[in-house]
């Protein structure tokens, strides 16, 4: 069943992340104004509850959930809504957003919601529903919604739950420090999820440069759940779904299809956290830990932030700027997005903020294609950067696809590697955008 | 080699030539498919630039649909006026009355009066700009600036002034599509060229969210709804929309009070501040 616990191919940056490793999570003041775009999941976007003028108490639910393929969104302060208007979002885009004014007076104490007999009052579908109810959607980046993932086809069999600790995109210390500091609250977790998924075994894969983390999980696995801590390569892009499962049970997910169908599901951590917290506390999905962090950051740390904060509040709650800030970054540097405006909100699938200074980002001249072969052994899913790259800078997209465009998931090698410095992955992502707004599937 | 053996390969090749041969004239007159000899002559007056603008997929079918009758001459934007004169003489059919379009740019944000929020490094397009989250602009709907219309053009009828504005030139857009279909931001629009009232903003903000990003965006005032003849502009999603179907009851008093100048009245050429001399150009 086990593979050889690393997959082919990968890079290795550097790591960056004794700049907040050992640097305890903590929470920071409320700030003024919460913004929480309706569209922060892959999915449908969700339906506004309230109209302005509303007050709402921390953890109401404030949108419903636009149909299968979605999850609600709750309040994550107290507050009164104040309009429900276009603001920035991380994609660039300007969506629908509800936007709170935090009351400065309040306790911001949460109206109780514990459903603590879970464990035998509560049927598998009840689990998943509760899920659903409590807005959590996948904590690694992609946003996809949890419940749908626990939700497989009845044909479907499962026989491993694979827990996704490794956290292999630089600077990010997200998972780390949700390992490190709630490590009960992950098995909780994994508990519920065996619980309602009938799994009876459940692996967590950490990446060697966390040693205190696999420790810690260790020293706390539960003794009547079947659950192994398995350290794995340090390798980007270790936490991908697809390397992960390839890394640890050395089965392979077929070319568009889904980990479920190899009889895996995969969670990331900090999700499999909040499951535990909405069991828990009753609290829905409306704080996160977010590594904020790089060279361009006064005080790099970890935080418990409210979804919805703006980027403004959270980088002041650091210290502020470094003189030579030049670039922030909303996920890890390899896969995350550059912002261009500081009101843009946190959402539930940002796992993390890097400020990049002016040395970091410095403009480098791009130079042809030498056929060096760099990005071929570099690419973790076997695509062929190389003429893919030649194809996207002639904008010959379809002949894109035939070379299996759709396998790509920008998760940057290439780029890192070429030593001609092209931007491969922005190449391929724009490809991938302009196939899309064509109505292609890729 | 005896005579003997000469003749009797020199009848076999004989024969078999005869036999292709006639087989060949028998298949020409059998299998033959008849063209209009015009079609080919009416290629060859057309500007052989397969823009597409006609609507055909080239100019080869442009005129095929032409000596079938299905087109009027004058539908080809790229010809002027005396060589659709010469296409309709030599088919002794009518031009036909021809719309001039032309494209116009549905933003007006150049970098003197647009804000910019981050400056844009790496792969120098507009679709590469767009793709990380929208490029450096603060307004999200705006133009990048980055060239991808200039760069599509076939006829050098766009051309990027200093403040990173595409510009049009009426005379040499022939209405091809081309750069409506580059654009990432959805910019462009062909229209008829009497058409002169237009509404350079497709920004979404209302109110002072919108002008805080641009100068000249419209910010959904409602004043030139108000001004304008019934029914003519209309505020939808904070954006006034002209409805072109009254185009007729269309004047200069809809945009006399525009508080930005994001409605504007053209006449020729948009930007007319803008615009670059003409330069020497061939198709």
């Amino acid at each position: 069943m086990f593979g050889k616990d690393f997959f082919k191919h990968g890079v290795h940056p550097p790591e960056f992340k004794e700049l907040t490793a050992q640097e305890p999570t903590r929470r920071i003041p409320f700030p003024k104004e919460i913004i929480l775009p309706l569209a922060q999941h892959i999915g449908a976007p969700a339906v506004p509850l309230v109209k302005v003028g509303d007050r709402v108490e921390r953890g109401d639910k404030i949108a419903d959930a636009g149909g299968f393929v979605s999850v609600p969104i709750h309040a994550s302060a107290s507050g009164v809504v104040t309009k429900i208007a276009r603001a920035p979002h991380p994609n660039g885009s300007w969506s629908e957003a509800i936007h709170l004014e935090v009351d400065t007076w309040s306790a911001q104490e949460p109206r109780p919601r514990i459903i603590s007999n879970w464990q035998e009052n509560l049927s598998p579908k009840e689990i998943i529903d509760a899920i659903q109810q409590g807005g959590l959607v996948g904590m690694g980046g992609a946003a996809f919604p949890t419940h749908v993932k626990l939700s497989p086809p009845p044909e479907q069999k499962l026989d491993l739950i694979l827990l996704n600790g490794c956290e292999c995109e630089p600077y990010l210390t997200t998972d780390h420090r949700s390992m490190v500091e709630f490590p009960d609250r992950v098995h909780l977790g994994t508990r519920i999820l065996m619980k309602c998924l009938g799994v009876q075994k459940a692996i967590v894969g950490i990446e060697r440069n966390k040693p205190d983390a696999i420790e810690i999980m260790r020293a706390t696995v539960p003794s009547d759940l079947d659950i192994e801590i398995l350290p794995l390569e340090v390798k980007y892009p270790q936490g991908a779904e697809k390397m992960l499962i390839k890394a640890v049970t050395n089965r392979e997910v077929p070319t568009g299809g889904l980990p479920m169908h190899i009889g895996v599901v995969v969670q990331n951590v900090a999700s499999v956290a909040t499951i535990a917290e909405i069991f828990e506390t009753g609290l829905p999905l409306i704080e996160r830990i977010l590594t904020v962090t790089g060279r361009g950051v006064r005080q790099p740390r970890n935080l418990i932030v409210p979804i919805g904060t703006p980027l403004e509040d959270i980088l002041q709650a650091c210290g502020g700027f470094a003189e030579d800030a030049a670039e922030v970054i909303m996920g890890g540097p390899m896969m995350g997005i550059a912002q261009g405006n500081l009101r843009t909100p946190i959402l539930k699938g940002t796992s993390g903020v890097v400020v990049l200074t002016t040395e970091d980002v410095k403009p480098k001249d791009v130079y042809p294609c030498i056929r060096c072969g760099h990005c071929l052994d570099a690419c973790p899913v076997f695509l062929d950067p190389q003429i893919l790259g030649s194809l996207g800078l002639h904008q010959d997209y379809e002949t894109m696809m035939e070379h299996h465009l759709s396998t790509c998931m920008l998760c940057g090698c290439c780029s890192y590697v070429c030593p001609s410095r092209i931007p491969l992955s922005h190449i391929f992502g724009v490809a991938k955008a302009s196939l899309r707004s064509q109505g292609v599937r890729v | 080699m005896s005579a003997s053996a000469l003749l009797v390969s020199a009848l076999i090749l004989g024969g078999v030539c005869t036999f292709f041969g006639v087989s060949i004239a028998l298949a020409n007159r059998k299998l033959r498919v008849w063209e209009d000899p015009r079609i080919a002559e009416v290629e060859e007056l057309l500007p052989g630039t397969n823009c597409g603008a006609c609507g055909t997929p080239g100019c080869r079918a442009f005129a095929e649909a032409l000596v079938k009758e299905e087109h009027q001459p004058s539908g080809c934007t790229v010809m002027g006026p005396d060589d659709v004169d010469v296409v309709a003489e030599y088919l002794g059919v009518d031009a036909g009355e021809a719309q001039k379009r032309v494209a116009r740019l549905l933003c007006a944000g150049s970098s003197d009066v647009a804000v910019q929020l981050a400056p844009y490094q790496g792969h120098h397009t507009c679709q590469a700009a767009a793709a990380v989250t929208g490029g450096g602009k603060g307004c999200a709907w705006g133009c990048l600036g980055l060239a991808d219309c200039a760069e599509a053009c076939d006829f050098d009828a766009i051309h990027m002034s200093a403040n990173d504005l595409p510009v049009v030139n009426p005379d040499l857009c022939t209405a091809c599509n081309d750069c409506v279909v580059v654009c990432p931001k959805d910019l462009f629009v062909l229209m008829p060229i009497e058409q002169k009232i237009l509404v350079q903003c497709k920004s979404l903000l209302e109110g002072e969210p919108a002008q805080e990003l641009c100068e000249v965006a419209c910010t959904g005032c409602g004043i030139c709804a108000a001004d304008a003849a019934e029914g003519l502009i209309a505020i939808t999603d904070g954006l006034a929309v002209v409805d072109y179907s009254k185009n007729e009851s269309a004047s200069e008093d809809a945009i006399r009070r525009c508080p930005t100048n994001a409605i504007v009245w053209i006449d020729g050429a948009q930007f007319p501040e803008l615009q670059v001399p003409e330069r020497s150009f061939a198709v």
